[in-house]
């Protein structure tokens, strides 16, 4: 028989998610619920008034080159740097978990970059992938003009996802390792007593029990490529060359902050606050299908 | 319970205690002074507000910097929305037409006026006042740091192909960079193509060649001013400047490449650049030991009339709703800065031109242009009085210039890196641009450019 502890009276019960809810409002219902109605007037930046204009704001965007652009950007960036994050750390994870030489190294060091704030690992990034006076000034002495951020849009989706994915890596890894580490020995053990592999052990055993942890972080990753990239985004390329790396979060900004536009960019939040709604419901409807909670 | 009643009482009682003993210290009125300069920039404005600060007793001014141009806009928006904006702001050129229909300001020169300040505006540089007046001529908002842009050019680079002055047409400029490539150099000149290079690429070179950038005369006759830059000179400007970065002539140099173009040109590796007059104390500071080289005013093409450059920088804005006692803080402080001797303060500790006369003159009677680090900017002031302002240079008003230079900053990396030619990235730029103008005009509905 289940015991179950419940209050006397519903209002006690009340009470007490009252603070929560108030939290949840005041920060999240209540902006929101503005962004709404900016996203359907045309708001004066001074606070001089507003016209009230429907959808007209949805429309203009939804008709724009530029936002489709920006989109497909934005989801190149967030599938690729995803994949790559998490690739990486899974592969350092099962490595570190294997207690090969140096492990005890990595797994104080690869918590680190996460550690950092998105524009000081962007400063750096920058000083890492210039052309000129870079790494990559290497590899520009022996193919001139092959690696090049300031106009070729490619180089400079790449420097973004390279600096994006490296500091996820660091955060990715210490769910892995800690995913590894709760898989009983036993079961590794007798694996190998049976005569299976490394590999054979990875995906026959270690994989299957780690895929909550693997769809945990396929979200975060997704939902942070759109909203964290914004840092790196403003340091490394300003969403150039040719909008190239002009992704929807720093978009958002740039027409909000910088142009005064708050009723187009409060549309574009509604937008991509939408997308990753419907993103997140597509990964638990068809993913989380495959996962294996114990 | 009685704790609680105690606690409030005594809170009441202090309170009351405050309020009793302001007005027997007689504090100066403290207002407060936003400002988008950063790094040296900043502490030169805070030592100004000292100064201030310490030249009369009624008045203390709180200057704080808001890090950049766009954020010191940004903020005071917020803080305005807020009710807690600034007494006085200061506001980049390119907002100057949001802020004249904002309704957030109290003009300058009625502040002026009722608070028995007398400031002779014809004083100032007439391409300095006209880029913030009204299209009547009433001062809503008062010049502060201002510059203009300049060639600047290495003289030991030129030397070695026989030149001892500087290129006055653009016809001579490619043939210069030829030269200079052809005597081994491997960066003739540098540009940047972001949205900042919009100011000496497409504004300041349309000025000078007394060429529209918009319709209604960049945008002073209305809201309903429309680009035209892909049907006027800058075209062929645009053209040639692409033309010289295929043959090697020209590189591109931006901070985000490892090297901005100021620190290409102080450090001898590229031989011509145009940027501010602001930056001939960076080049001055920061250049390569013993290296020769000058400033002129920016070329044009052979058989152009010059006119005058266009004034860049900001100007400081009195925003509405603060009580008298500040209003009359903030007309004193402008005053303090409108003084020649504060023009000298300014001049001397930053690359920015003097906005008056009776400051340039000022300046020049204390023999500030002879010395060496600061012989040279005087070329700007030519540069700003070479004419006459006529309908199209007295500047630009247009809605959210912001991001129309955003617009052009991608336009123009677009058409370097070959994805468009030069009339398809200019004829998009003028209908993106178009769009922006008109999504501020219906902004504003019913509304007019003072």
């Amino acid at each position: 028989m289940e015991k179950r502890v419940t209050f006397s009276r519903w209002t006690i019960g009340i009470l007490f998610a009252v603070p929560q809810l108030l939290l949840i409002f005041t920060f999240f219902y209540w902006p929101a619920g503005q962004a709404v109605y900016w996203s359907l007037t045309l708001q004066q930046p001074w606070g001089g008034g507003n016209i009230w204009v429907g959808l007209d704001n949805f429309r203009s965007i939804l008709s724009n080159a530029d936002y489709w652009n920006s989109i497909t950007a934005s989801l190149i960036f967030a599938g690729i740097s995803t994949g790559l994050a998490m690739f990486i750390a899974l592969v350092l994870a099962a490595l570190t978990d294997r207690q090969l030489a140096g492990s005890r190294l990595y797994r104080v060091v690869l918590i680190w970059p996460y550690g950092i704030a998105a524009p000081a690992l962007a400063l750096a990034f920058r000083f890492i992938l210039a052309p000129e006076a870079g790494f990559m000034a290497v590899v520009n002495q022996v193919w001139p003009g092959s690696w090049d951020p300031g106009l070729d849009g490619t180089d400079a989706m790449a420097s973004i996802i390279i600096a994006f994915s490296w500091k996820y890596v660091g955060y990715n890894f210490i769910f892995f390792l800690a995913a590894f580490q709760a898989i009983p020995r036993s079961l590794i053990e007798a694996a190998a007593m049976d005569g299976s592999g490394v590999v054979r052990r990875f995906w026959d055993i270690q994989f299957p029990l780690i895929t909550p942890t693997i769809f945990f972080l396929l979200v975060i990753n997704i939902t942070e490529s759109f909203q964290d990239s914004f840092g790196i985004v403003d340091i490394m390329t300003s969403g150039g060359p040719a909008n190239a790396t002009n992704l929807m979060v720093y978009k958002i900004y740039s027409d909000g902050f910088r142009g005064l536009d708050y009723s187009g960019a409060a549309a574009q939040s509604i937008i991509l606050m939408l997308l990753i709604i419907v993103l997140t419901i597509f990964q638990f409807r068809f993913i989380e299908r495959r996962v294996h909670y114990r | 319970m009685t704790i609680i009643k105690r606690g409030f009482t005594a809170l009441a009682a202090g309170a009351l205690s405050t309020a009793l003993a302001m007005p027997a210290f007689a504090e100066p009125v403290k207002f407060d002074f936003w400002f988008g300069l950063s790094g040296d920039l900043a502490r030169v404005v805070d030592t100004m507000c000292k100064n201030f600060n310490e030249s009369q007793k009624d008045y203390e001014v709180v200057c704080t910097s808001q890090g950049n141009y766009d954020a010191t806009l940004q903020n005071t928006i917020a803080a305005f929305r807020a009710g807690k904006q600034p007494a006085v702001v200061q506001v980049y050129d390119v907002g100057t037409a949001t802020m004249m229909l904002s309704g957030a300001y109290k003009p300058a020169d009625k502040l002026m006026e009722e608070n028995g300040y007398k400031i002779d505006y014809a004083d100032y540089f007439p391409g300095i006042a006209r880029y913030y007046a009204t299209s009547k001529g009433e001062m809503l908002s008062f010049p502060f740091n201002s510059s203009t842009p300049l060639m600047y050019w290495n003289k030991d680079a030129f030397a070695k192909i026989g030149k001892t002055e500087a290129p006055k047409t653009w016809e001579d400029v490619g043939a210069d960079l030829k030269a200079l490539k052809d005597a081994g150099y491997e960066c003739p000149m540098a540009i940047n193509i972001s949205a900042n290079e919009s100011w000496q690429l497409m504004e300041q070179f349309s000025a000078l060649h007394n060429q529209p950038i918009a319709t209604k005369n960049n945008g002073y006759d209305g809201l309903d001013a429309r680009l035209e830059v892909n049907k006027t000179k800058f075209v062929q400007y645009v053209t040639d400047l692409k033309k010289w970065y295929d043959a090697g002539l020209i590189k591109i140099k931006s901070k985000d490449l490892g090297q901005d173009m100021v620190q290409a040109f102080a450090s001898g590796t590229c031989q011509v650049i145009l940027t501010s007059v602001g930056d001939h104390g960076t080049v001055g500071k920061t250049q390569k030991e013993g290296m020769k080289w000058d400033v002129a005013e920016l070329p044009v093409y052979a058989g152009t009339e010059r006119k005058n450059s266009l004034v860049g920088g900001a100007s400081l804005w009195v925003l509405s709703g603060k009580p008298d006692a500040e209003y009359k803080g903030a007309a004193a402080f402008l005053n303090f800065i409108h003084d020649p001797k504060t023009a000298l303060f300014w001049s001397t500790n930053t690359g920015y031109i003097p906005v008056t006369k009776s400051g340039f003159e000022y300046l020049k009677s204390q023999g500030f242009y002879d010395k060496a680090p600061y012989k040279g900017r005087e070329v700007a002031i030519a540069s700003l009085t070479a004419s006459e302002p006529t309908e199209i240079t007295r500047g630009i008003r247009l809605g959210n210039f912001t991001q129309i230079r955003a617009e052009f900053g991608t336009q123009m990396q677009a058409i370097f890196a070959n994805k468009v030619s030069v009339q398809e990235g200019l004829d998009t730029l003028v209908k993106n641009g178009d769009a922006i103008l008109d999504r501020f005009q219906q902004t504003y509905p019913g509304k007019t450019l003072p």
